[in-house]
């Protein structure tokens, strides 16, 4: 099995393990960090795919990129809801 | 005599780096494990920069190579008092009472 | 058996290690650092894969930025610990899942088409000398321009949804303040370099508004600039300065075959233009997220 395999496996069982803590943990925070583990699980599977050849192929490498810088976005739009949803909750009671 | 001085100070950068992790396994309590983290952070990481600078291909990337550690320290030494003194400040005490990981 | 493969058989089953950790763990705080710990990791994997640029940016968002922004949310109200209901449904779930795709892995053919090709045929007429920036702001320039517009879109969100009285600003460390000041103008040097450098080699605009928006964080956590609270009118012309310039330019391209195809007798200078734009407000964009968010309530961690 070459190195690049091995990466794109874990990226398989990164994703499967945040799939399956997305499931398991009901608090939000923990959540946030279910679907991040699930997103770089889907870049390693990306990114290793591309490796496979040999040949360093760019367009995974940009996409995920792409992914990455998204990603960050989507985390900080999540904790201010969460922030929200806190105050809200502080609020109601 | 390049490659051989280079690996020497390849494992000696190691070896920092082993026992500040020991350290930081088994000290007590949060300053004590500061401590043993210094010597991961200061001496591990010269070592090593030292040894892959040896190893460069020219004098710019050595130079770059070796411009790591001066900012490692740094930093090192910024985070080590921040941790200190906030640990302070919640009234951490010493020994082995001490907190599990450092705030 | 050579190292190179324990290498990356201890880095692999480390990755699971600190993505379960951080994951199932009992303590929230100790989950945020395995986040932490397990983006380290992941820079590593990416320096293994050939592929510096986004080591690069793992480093300074994946594990700085998020890193941040997660640290800074441990200071809100402590939920209970993570549930264990419906335990029985979710290991099946998750082994078929990571089985199936592991199938589908191995079915996959190994060379990987005709694209890699085409990119390094298409290269010399691109402006730059490196793939991946030819094909993040040439080949693939709309998917960067509806990115941007995406990272608009996050930060509107968060500022509608937190409510700030007035700006947030930390106590100020004199200590902390002095490595600051040495740190921040190098990182400002690292940041137009690495801009500089990504039409021939690893980095571009992405890991230079990094590198930018870890350079405010560091500011606002030293306590020498404040959080946001409504930005002003001169921070808002900032962000959108750079989209703005991004669409002007694609714009007039808008009429050809393709979307944003740039003439190749001007295109190294068109990509320089787009990315000092994007670095510029992407910069304060993404120091925004963490900046809106940013409050003064001590992390506890509850431990003593």
């Amino acid at each position: 099995m070459s190195a690049t395999l091995l990466y794109a496996l874990t990226g398989c069982a990164l994703f499967a393990l945040g799939l399956g803590a997305t499931v398991l943990v009901t608090e939000p925070l923990r959540r946030v960090l279910a679907f991040n583990v699930m997103g770089s699980g889907a870049f390693l599977v990306f990114v290793g795919l591309a490796q496979r050849a040999g040949v360093s192929d760019p367009v995974p490498q940009a996409m995920v990129l792409t992914g990455i810088v998204v990603a960050v976005a989507a985390t900080a739009l999540a904790l201010a809801l969460i922030r929200r949803l806190e105050r809200d909750d502080d609020d109601a009671r | 005599m390049l490659e051989f001085a280079s690996t020497a100070l390849m494992l000696l950068g190691a070896g920092f780096f082993f026992a500040g992790t020991v350290g930081l396994l088994r000290f007590p309590d949060v300053y004590s494990r500061l401590h043993a983290l210094t010597k991961a952070d200061n001496l591990g990481v010269g070592c090593i920069a030292l040894a892959l600078a040896l190893q460069a291909d020219g004098l710019a990337s050595a130079l770059k190579l070796l411009l790591i550690w001066p900012l490692a320290l740094l930093a090192s030494a910024a985070v080590s008092y921040a941790i200190a003194e906030r640990a302070h400040a919640l009234g951490t005490p010493l020994g082995d009472a001490g907190a599990d990981d450092p705030p | 058996m050579n190292v190179a493969v324990v290498f990356d058989g201890v880095l692999a089953a480390g990755l699971v290690w600190a993505a379960a950790g951080a994951l199932l763990g009992r303590d929230r705080y100790r989950a945020v650092i395995l986040f932490i710990v397990f983006g380290l990791l992941m820079t590593l994997a990416w320096v293994r894969l050939s592929a510096p640029d986004i080591a690069l940016a793992e480093a300074a968002i994946g594990a700085g930025l998020t890193g941040a922004l997660l640290l800074d949310a441990l200071g809100g109200t402590t939920a209970a610990t993570a549930g264990r209901a419906r335990r029985w449904m979710v290991l099946p779930l998750a082994v078929t899942v990571a089985a199936v795709l592991a199938a589908v892995l191995r079915a996959l053919p190994v060379r990987s088409g005709p694209l890699p090709d085409a990119v390094s045929a298409a290269l010399p007429e691109s402006g730059v000398t490196h793939p991946v920036t030819a094909v993040l702001l040439n080949f693939r320039g709309y998917d960067t321009l509806l990115e941007v517009a995406v990272l608009l879109a996050a930060l509107l969100g968060v500022l509608g949804a937190v409510r700030h009285a007035e700006p947030v600003r930390l106590a100020s460390a004199p200590v902390l303040q002095a490595a600051a000041r040495v740190l921040v103008p190098l990182m400002m040097l690292a940041a137009g370099y690495l801009l500089w450098a990504g039409a021939h080699r690893p980095g571009g605009a992405f890991q230079a508004a990094a590198v930018l928006a870890a350079a405010a964080v560091l500011l606002a956590l030293v306590g020498m600039i404040s959080g946001w609270g409504r930005p002003s009118l001169r921070l808002r012309c900032a962000i959108a300065a750079g989209p703005l310039l991004f669409l002007a330019i694609a714009a007039p391209l808008a009429g050809r075959a393709a979307l944003l195809v740039l003439p190749p007798q001007h295109a190294g200078l068109l990509i320089l233009l787009i990315e000092a734009g994007l670095t510029l407000s992407l910069g304060f964009l993404l120091a925004g997220l963490f900046l809106a968010l940013l409050r003064s309530d001590p992390v506890d961690t509850g431990k003593r």
